[in-house]
């Protein structure tokens, strides 16, 4: 019988994690859940439940900096950063409808653990560029820490990076710290209907190498936009390229007119305004014209200018977002196309993760991009490093790992 | 700071090791004659000193893998440096070991406009990219002092800052992807022109990593879009708490400068007296709040500092009104360093890291040090991010006076983490900081930090004696403890 281990403290979580590698017993790592089913299924005969590790510490609106326990969820983090006009720059995304499950579960921790990130990537950074500290508890049962709660830190390696993305197979967190930013006071979009992908690339392409500073650059194909909850870009019928600008007033009303003066000879512009532009991004980034289904969904990193090719070599509904270096790739097929994908990104670089699909499919393929021997050695080696015995998530982003 | 003792039995052998690389690097890649190893002697920390074993300067990442290999092999310690500019001593020599030199590797291989990103050789100059793509409006953000002699090689080992961090990161934050050669000569690459790796953050880790986990042999960077325009404001205060102040209503207001840096009453006096900046001299303290972007955008949040400037009393408001002006105004702050090497016959550059609102609290306690110690000290500060610079002003031909000097500064930087901020903002741990460490981590913090080394370095060849106090075997870490009573179910809530 398995059992959930919902520790309230970080004592607790160092007994509990002692436990298991006194047992030789795998644990999984969970905070709210939501994302649960992404990554290679696990075996393991108990749950370590990190969301009793909850609450804001330390907020210092003036210094930039929040501290909060791995299990804090996003919602209550933006809640308090939105009473001072501040937020998450890097935009975690809410994968819990793309999943079929409710909105709203994230962690604070969850979203480091998978280094996440939404459509700002492309200026603010992922999860990881956010990440200033945090104390754990490692494979061994021992607690340490990195890093701090200033951005200028170059003291001792720097784990916080190794943390953000290892998807709880190296510490389980008890106390994670962030760096947070000013919230943006007026935020717009540049739309531009019924381009082709390559096209798109072209737009975006050169909207991100103005000096206009772009928030945010996606395509969504006709399919893709059809299923958008914005009434004009649903109604639109035709394929769309946004682009987001974001900023003072003044600022944002001067660089909406330049870029659609520079984006003209793609077609007719328009522009969404606050509200609608909130819901768009909240779209791309939660990955939701894809909700609602079941097909496989794979999220694909590329060099931006290779997306709208790599994207229309694959069958099934792709959407792009960072400017062509992010695919969302919906299939049907019953193998996830999985050797098209690895195929279609092996002359360009890059990496696919199977974000949505059946537990079987995640058993029989590789779900993360396989490493090249030598990378594997040191993924290999750090995974022992932290978790020699392997009880924490063992295998959920490589066997063995 | 003692070395770990020179192993006489390596010096022994000097002759063969260096028959040995010059069969890899053929011709003058490797320097044995004392007069021509004496360069690399020391690195920007120049308070240590001691003589390479050999020098070798491969010219290609083969080269380099069998360099490596081959010290694997024959048990020889390496030392990698690029332009040698750390202030930490990053690159300091060992008696026993060689040094990898970079300086060959200059080419830049690629500019990719679309994927905005340039891949370049390690040892290309952090300002060389910049110079290569300026022409077409782009620019690599983190511009560390040393950014014309520095390379970007090094500035991946150091994780490098610089004034503009505060808005567009640190090195870490710019780099996309990776050539690496491990120890044992294998080579790895790690990312590309895509963002995130899918598995664990490597590049992460490489960057910042002093040169103990590999040598890297090609970078790939991110490259900007110049803004369109930027303005500064030269900001004197009555006091360093109204300074500190302003620097937090700035940022509350929700405005995040390019730049923001702050001098106290003896960097201002020493910077204008060198450059004649027309800096303020009857003020405690001096900021450059520099704004980038749209001209509008620039000139709207100009308004808003200078608003906010005055209503913290600020004493000296002026604002540039053309580019001479604006870099008239950083002239100072960026030749301070000299300036205080034109007073004093030495001066020692710290870099702690404080939570910002610390600063006066820092500064008193400072100022006490500085009498205690008979030194005097000036401070420049990358107020955005806390991010100090203390020199400590002393003279090294007088006796005793070094050791003061390190004794002042190491009480700085206890200080910097007692008030929650860290030992290096940028300069990195080297020799300089390593014996202070366990003041910010505990054993079980550094033992973690040090199992990464072995994964990278079981042998612990690579840049041995910096960054970490004590050097353990990698079998003695790499045990794990079981504790009896914890075989029993811990007593945890469970469902």
């Amino acid at each position: 019988m398995t059992t959930t281990l919902k520790p309230e403290n970080a004592g607790q979580v160092r007994d509990a994690i002692a436990w298991a590698v006194a047992q030789e017993t795998p644990l999984e790592v969970l905070g709210g859940g939501s994302k649960r089913a992404i990554g290679r299924p696990g075996n393991a005969g108990h749950t370590l439940d990190l969301s009793a590790l909850r609450g804001i510490t330390l907020y210092e609106a003036e210094e930039l900096v929040l501290s909060a326990g791995p299990g804090t969820p996003i919602a209550e983090i933006d809640a308090a950063l939105g009473e001072f006009n501040q937020e998450l720059a890097f935009e975690p995304p809410d994968y819990g409808p793309l999943l079929g499950q409710a909105a709203g579960a994230g962690t604070l921790g969850g979203v480091i653990a998978a280094n996440l990130a939404g459509p700002r990537r492309i200026k603010a950074g992922a999860a990881r560029d956010h990440f200033l500290g945090f104390a754990a508890v490692s494979g061994r049962g021992e607690a340490f820490k990195s890093g701090g709660r200033v951005v200028k830190n170059v003291t001792g390696y720097d784990l916080c990076k190794v943390l953000a993305g290892s998807w709880g197979t190296l510490g389980a967190m008890t106390q994670v710290t962030v760096k947070v930013l000013p919230a943006a006071p007026k935020l717009r979009t540049v739309l531009i209907l019924g381009c082709d992908g390559h096209q798109a690339t072209a737009a975006m392409t050169g909207a991100l190498q103005s000096p206009y500073e772009v928030s945010g650059a996606a395509f969504l194909p006709a399919a893709s936009a059809a299923r958008s909850g914005v009434d004009y870009v649903c109604r639109a019928a035709a394929s769309v390229i946004a682009i987001r600008i974001e900023g003072p007033d003044q600022s944002v009303e001067y660089r909406c007119a330049a870029l659609r003066a520079a984006l003209a000879e793609f077609g007719p512009t328009e522009e969404l305004h606050g509200h609608n532009s909130a819901a768009f991004w909240r779209e791309v980034r939660d990955v939701l014209p894809f909700a609602g289904d079941t097909r496989i969904v794979w999220k694909i990193s590329v060099p931006p200018s290779d997306g709208a090719r790599v994207a229309d070599s694959l069958d099934g509904d792709a959407f792009l977002d960072w400017g062509g270096g992010l695919i969302w790739l919906a299939v049907d097929a019953a193998d996830g196309a999985h050797q098209a994908v690895r195929t279609a990104i092996a002359g360009c670089g890059g990496h696919a993760t199977l974000i949505r699909a059946p537990a079987e499919l995640r058993a029989a393929i590789a779900v993360f991009q396989p490493e090249e021997p030598g990378l594997a050695r040191l993924s290999a080696g750090l995974k022992a490093s932290f978790d020699p015995r392997g009880v924490l998530n063992p295998g959920r982003i490589y066997a063995g790992v | 700071m003692e070395m770990p003792k020179p192993d006489q039995s390596v010096i022994a052998r000097r002759r063969d090791i260096a028959a040995a690389l010059s069969r890899i690097v053929p011709g003058e890649g490797v320097i044995v004659d004392k007069d021509a190893l004496r360069p690399y002697e020391s690195d920007g920390l120049t308070a240590y000193r001691t003589l390479p074993l050999i020098v070798v300067l491969p010219e290609s990442t083969e080269q380099v893998s069998a360099v490596l290999r081959y010290c694997h092999e024959n048990a020889v310690k390496v030392v990698p440096r690029g332009a040698g500019t750390s202030l930490s001593g990053g690159a300091l020599p060992l008696a026993d070991g060689i040094i990898l030199g970079l300086g060959k590797f200059k080419r830049i291989l690629d500019i990719d406009y679309p994927n905005r990103c340039a891949v370049v050789q390690p040892g290309v100059t952090n300002l060389g990219i910049s110079d290569a793509v300026r022409e077409s409006g782009f620019y690599y953000a983190p511009d560390p002092s040393s950014q014309i002699a520095c390379t970007i090689g090094g500035n991946i080992a150091e994780n490098s800052g610089g004034v503009h961090s505060l808005k567009y990161g640190l090195t870490t934050n710019n780099v996309l992807g990776l050539e690496i050669v491990l120890i044992d000569g294998s080579i790895v690459r790690i990312g590309g022109k895509h963002l995130d790796s899918g598995g664990y953050d490597m590049l992460g880790l490489m960057t910042g990593s002093e040169g103990l986990l590999g040598v890297i042999t090609e970078v790939t960077v991110r490259l900007l879009r110049a803004p369109e325009t930027a303005r500064a404001l030269l900001i004197g205060f009555p006091s360093n708490e109204a300074a500190g102040e302003c620097v937090a209503g700035v940022i509350a207001a929700g405005i995040i400068p390019g730049g923001m840096e702050m001098m106290d009453r003896p960097a201002i006096a020493a910077a204008e007296a060198f450059v004649k900046a027309g800096y303020p001299l009857d003020v405690e303290a001096l900021l450059i709040v520099e704004l980038d972007g749209p001209q509008s955008e620039v000139e709207y949040l100009i308004g808003e500092v200078e608003r906010i400037a005055r209503d913290k009393g600020a004493m000296s408001l002026r604002i540039s009104q053309n580019e001479a002006e604006r870099q008239n105004f950083w002239a100072g702050r960026k030749a301070a360093f000299p300036a205080i090497g034109r007073i004093s016959p030495d001066y020692y550059c710290m870099d702690g890291t404080i939570p910002r609102h610390q600063l006066p609290v820092v500064l008193r306690a400072m100022a006490e040090l500085s009498d205690q110690y008979g030194l005097r000290v000036a401070n420049v500060f990358h107020a955005g991010d806390g991010n100090l610079h203390p020199l400590i002003l002393y003279d090294a031909n007088a006796p005793g006076e070094l050791e003061k000097a390190e004794a002042f500064g190491s009480d700085i930087l206890k200080l910097c983490v007692k008030v929650g901020g860290v030992l290096t903002g940028e300069h990195g741990v080297g020799v300089e900081k390593r014996d202070l460490m366990g003041v910010m981590f505990t054993k079980d913090d550094l033992d973690q930090q040090q199992r990464v080394k072995c994964v990278f370095d079981p042998n612990s060849l690579l840049n041995p004696g910096k960054v970490f106090p004590e050097l353990h075997r990698c079998a003695e870490l790499g045990r794990v403890h079981i504790h009896r009573g914890q075989t029993r179910f811990p007593d945890i809530p469970r469902f």
